[in-house]
């Protein structure tokens, strides 16, 4: 009995402070959407039950290894003869038993919470492939190779792949949901705070896995509009300078996850670097060789499949000429130009 | 004369392993030489150590299993050719039915060879075999651990030390891709090498173990039963020898392209991968005979040879944890199993059974595959756990606390396991309304589970502990375990999950509950039957460096893992975006990482140096009750000379004078 309380009070006293302590970190990244709130909010609760389960059982531990240990002149000594306690095993199954299916409760109940639609909810058909990621605003007929969102509306994600599984998660939004060949899968997010994040793919989907990232701009509403509005009535590449072409191709062909396959700096990846690319002499897998101009690389964007390098794969997916618009390939083009 | 036939053998070896290569290229219409001298190099490697192995004992199994396994395979080449060229198929030569037929017949060439089902062949000749009695006669003693062995204790030795192989095998590949993670930017390791390394890690040490489980299930259960043996010795050694060419088969993958896929094969990626899957998924078909036909036999031990008076809530924990794992593995490896044979068949016969793109349904793989391997990581811990339970008395002179409950929550755990396996699915894409089921099922996992811990507690409570180096093992085990078993709950739970799926924090989470509940329990049990299977001490100082270099290693580089997660850190890449504030952590983990694969390096040293020059045990160094320490170490051929009697309780410590076993009659020398 004398040992229970002892225990108990280092238990308690050293579980409140643990707790304390645990809930000035910071675990998650920002929260930059909404459905973030009840999520570490769970979480965080999660890591109270946590630490305290954390330090009952290595107090427990750590006093029988202390006090309970084999002391000098103990040597043929034997412990307790206890072979256990049936309202023991009674309590400590149904307090555990309590404990989880309250958290599944609540867990149900954020569920419900994070996936419920919104009256004015705004649908983006989202489409992977390997490696990228690319974005249709059925609504307003705009495609883009960017995700960007009005902060403050609920966005329903409606999403597919082309090829293999991906899996669509913005740390900061919390909620993943993986891209599914086939079928279409739902996910419903709604940012909260302006500025520039990354979607990782975190379903492994072969070589370039690590590189498939796409951006995502979430921006005020009206921002937002005007940006819809540009998209609708695309600028003609004759309006660009060279330089305008060149940066806006650098950030398309980020966005666009060219850059996972493409090196810009000479270094081997799964396609041919981009560096030195343009004017030079490509040997084509049958052997023939062909000038890279910006024909030929505006048709190696559109239909990859129509001349492939000598010793690289035939992977690129040909369907480009969907997500790109014409003035993205020209930057593309001019990008590439630029890359001597 | 013997370094003359040994060399003598390598050549000839060697010389025959060019030889076929040739021979092969010009029956398949190809030039006798290829552009690229390695497969030919590989080939004479592998027939020069056959022959090697061959010159140092004729009549060494595995040597006969090898070399079966090679002409198996080129059988399978030449028969896919043939047939292909008879039906008038262009192009003749296809190496994905090739390989893959090839890879079938390899097997059964290294079975034939190895000679574990021989007795049955001549059954059904009508010949009568007697059973194997001791070591081959005429013959080195150690000859028996290399071939077709039907001694429960002489498998239970092949299945660790093959299991321990594996482990440093699968180890060391980690080794390397940690060391790639430790900094942000690809430095040495290419994405797709990266992508291969992370697959083979993770499905070689499963194999290792499964291994390890077989190892020690096969060693102790018949001794705490007081059986003379399994009850199927030759289905006993054909288990382990199955398992052999199931890992040759998932190590070749490594030259066939290797597989980027990761451990878990998901579809459709898998259908279009190279051909290292196939060997992949072959290779984990065929090992699960292994675990399929251990698991009939093991339950059929348990339920069947039992000593006069042990009932079954008499018998000694582990073989409780062993009955449960087995009933596991007896209904649950069929599915990945089939699972991964129905991804070889799509990709040969183009049968659409998972890629979209032929008809095939994606989810259909998970479900399936999941079915399996969610049980199967109660496979690795249950035999565990078991060990955590059958120690702790020991080391705290005390009865179990309540045993009772111990034994039917490993039950308990291997029923809820069945149900639970959806839960790796909840961002999917599978309908909504199976996510909530399976957040509750999977949260009752943790009822018997947490009896586990409070009984652990309650048996340390008022003891009188004692510390040497199994005992710390134990007790690490329970501290890691802890932190495994903790920080499930937010996984199950779904909205917390869909942040956590396939994140570092379920890295962490996963190699916690593997640490604690199979690593470091194997070690524990390595350390404390060491010398009864040997016969010798293992050295106590270095036991306790690779206790605390693990346990150190461990702790850091599970929470690590686990806070890198959390950051949006995602799992299976090889380059990570170091705007996530993850770096310093990925370099603490490498760091962790190779402290604990030193550390492993340290007690394998340890033991196989202990196995020759330890100190000479007593009988029962630790004063356990247990009847396999009753008897002289190590134990004699076929164990117990007479049955012996139950005639108390495993676990009674605190009980002076009081018996579990009374054996007669009496050994002659204890």
């Amino acid at each position: 009995m004398k040992h229970g309380i002892i225990v108990g009070a280092i238990i308690a006293v050293v579980s409140a402070a643990m707790i304390l302590w645990m809930r000035t970190i910071q675990w998650m990244p920002v929260q930059a959407a909404a459905e973030a709130r009840p999520i570490d909010w769970l979480f965080g609760l999660h890591i109270d039950v946590i630490t305290f389960l954390y330090v009952l059982v290595n107090g427990i531990l750590l006093y029988s290894i202390f006090v309970f240990r084999r002391k000098k002149g103990e040597e043929d000594a034997v412990g307790a003869n206890l072979h256990g306690n049936t309202k023991l095993e009674i309590a400590w199954t149904v307090i555990p038993l309590i404990t989880v299916l309250f958290f599944a409760y609540l867990g149900t109940l954020v569920l419900n919470d994070i996936s419920a639609a919104a009256a004015d909810e705004m649908d983006v058909n989202v489409r992977a492939r390997q490696w990228s990621w690319s974005f249709e605003y059925p609504e307003a007929g705009v495609k883009s190779t960017e995700l960007y969102l009005p902060a403050g509306r609920k966005v329903k994600l409606t999403m597919t792949s082309e090829d293999v599984i991906h899996s669509f998660w913005v740390p900061e939004f919390r909620v993943k949901m993986d891209t599914v060949p086939g079928i279409t899968t739902t996910l419903r997010i709604t940012p909260s705070e302006e500025g520039t994040y990354k979607v990782r793919c975190a379903e492994l989907c072969g070589t370039a896995h690590a590189a498939m990232l796409g951006t995502i701009r979430v921006v005020s509403p009206e921002e937002f509009e005007q940006w819809l509005q540009g998209k609708q009535a695309p600028t003609s590449p004759a309006d660009l300078s060279e330089e305008e072409l060149v940066t806006l191709g650098a950030s398309t062909a980020e966005a666009a996850g060219c850059l996972a396959c493409h090196s810009v700096d000479g270094s081997k990846s799964v396609g041919p670097t981009w560096k030195g690319l343009f004017g030079s002499e490509r040997t084509l897998a049958d052997g023939s060789t062909v000038v890279a101009d910006e024909d030929y690389i505006r048709e190696s964007i559109l239909n990859p499949k129509a001349k492939t390098v000598a010793g690289f794969p035939d992977i690129m997916p040909p369907t480009y000429g969907d997500t790109l618009s014409e003035l993205d390939v020209e930057a593309l083009i001019a990008y590439i130009r630029s890359l001597k | 004369m013997k370094i003359g036939r040994i060399l003598l053998g390598l050549i000839i070896g060697a010389a025959a392993g060019a030889a076929l290569y040739v021979v092969m290229r010009l029956i398949l219409g190809m030039p006798a030489m290829s552009a690229n001298p390695w497969p030919m190099i590989a080939l004479m490697a592998a027939t020069g150590v056959i022959g090697l192995m061959l010159g140092i004992e004729p009549s060494l199994g595995l040597a006969r299993a090898l070399a079966g396994m090679v002409l198996g395979f080129a059988v399978g080449l030449l028969l896919v050719y043939g047939i292909r060229l008879l039906l008038g198929m262009d192009p003749a030569w296809s190496p994905e039915p090739a390989w893959v037929t090839g890879a079938l017949l390899g097997t059964i060439g290294f079975l034939l060879g190895v000679g574990v089902v021989t007795d049955w062949l001549k059954w059904t000749w009508g010949e009568e075999t007697p059973l194997q009695d001791g070591p081959p006669k005429g013959k080195p003693a150690w000859v028996r651990y290399f071939g077709p062995d039907q001694n429960h204790k002489v498998i239970g030795v092949q299945y660790t030390v093959t299991g321990i192989l594996l482990l440093g095998t699968a180890g060391s590949f980690a080794m390397i891709f940690r060391t790639e993670l430790s900094k942000a930017g690809i430095d040495f390791l290419p994405a797709d090498l990266f992508n291969t390394f992370i697959s083979i890690h993770g499905i070689v040490m499963i194999a290792s173990i499964l291994l390890g489980v077989g190892g020690l299930m096969n060693y102790l259960v018949p001794l705490m039963l007081g059986a003379r043996d399994m009850a199927f010795p030759r289905l006993n050694s054909f288990g382990f020898w199955v398992a052999v060419p199931g890992a040759i088969l998932i190590v070749l993958a490594l030259f066939f392209g290797g597989w980027d896929t990761g451990w878990t094969g998901y579809a459709p990626l898998s259908v279009r991968g190279p051909l290292g899957i196939d060997f992949f998924m072959l290779g984990v078909f065929i090992f699960g005979f292994s675990s399929i036909v251990g698991a009939v036999n093991l339950i059929t031990t348990v339920v069947g040879m039992r000593a006069p008076g042990m009932s079954m809530f008499r018998m000694p924990i582990f073989v409780w944890a062993s009955l449960a794992t087995s009933l596991i593995q007896l209904t649950g490896t069929q599915l990945i199993a089939l699972s991964f044979l129905m991804v070889v068949l799509e990709r040969i016969f183009n049968m659409g059974f998972f890629d979209p793109a032929s008809g095939g349904k994606v989810l259909l793989f998970q479900h399936l595959f999941w079915f399996y391997s969610h049980p199967a990581v109660y496979i690795f811990i249950l035999p565990g756990l078991g060990i955590i339970s059958e120690l702790l008395p020991v080391f705290a002179r005390k009865p179990l606390f309540g045993y009772k409950w111990i034994a039917l929550s490993s039950m308990a755990i291997a029923i809820i396991g069945f149900l639970v396996w959806a839960h790796h699915m909840f961002t999917s894409g599978m309908s909504e309304s199976l996510r909530v089921p399976f957040m509750y099922s999977t949260m009752l996992v943790a009822v018997p589970t947490g009896v586990k811990f409070f009984s652990w507690l309650g048996t340390m409570w008022r003891g009188k502990l004692t510390f040497p180096t199994p005992m710390l093992f134990v007790l690490t085990s329970i501290a890691v375990f802890l932190i495994g078993g903790l920080t499930g709950p937010p996984l199950a739970t779904v909205p917390t999950d869909l942040h956590l799926h396939d994140s570092y924090y379920v890295v962490g989470h996963f190699h916690a509950t593997m640490f604690g509940g199979f690593v470091f329990p194997f070690f524990a049990a390595l350390y404390f039957w060491f010398p009864k299977i040997t016969g010798r001490m293992y050295n106590e100082r270095l036991g306790k460096v690779h206790w605390l270099l693990q346990t150190v290693g461990f702790y850091t580089m599970s929470l690590f893992m686990m806070r890198a997660g959390l950051l949006g850190m995602r799992r299976r890449i090889v380059d990570y975006d170091p705007a996530l504030g993850v770096e310093g952590y990925q370099t603490v983990v490498t760091w962790a990482g190779w402290i604990i694969f030193i550390s492993v390096t340290i007690g394998v040293i340890n033991l196989a140096w202990s196995a020759y020059r330890g100190k000479v045990a007593e009988p029962n160094p630790w004063g356990s009750r247990s009847p396999e320490w009753q008897i002289p170490s190590p134990v004699p051929e076929h164990n117990y000379e007479e049955p012996f009697e139950v005639v108390g309780d495993p676990y009674d410590y605190g009980v002076p004078g009081s018996v579990y076993v009374k054996i007669e009659p009496e050994p002659a020398s204890g």
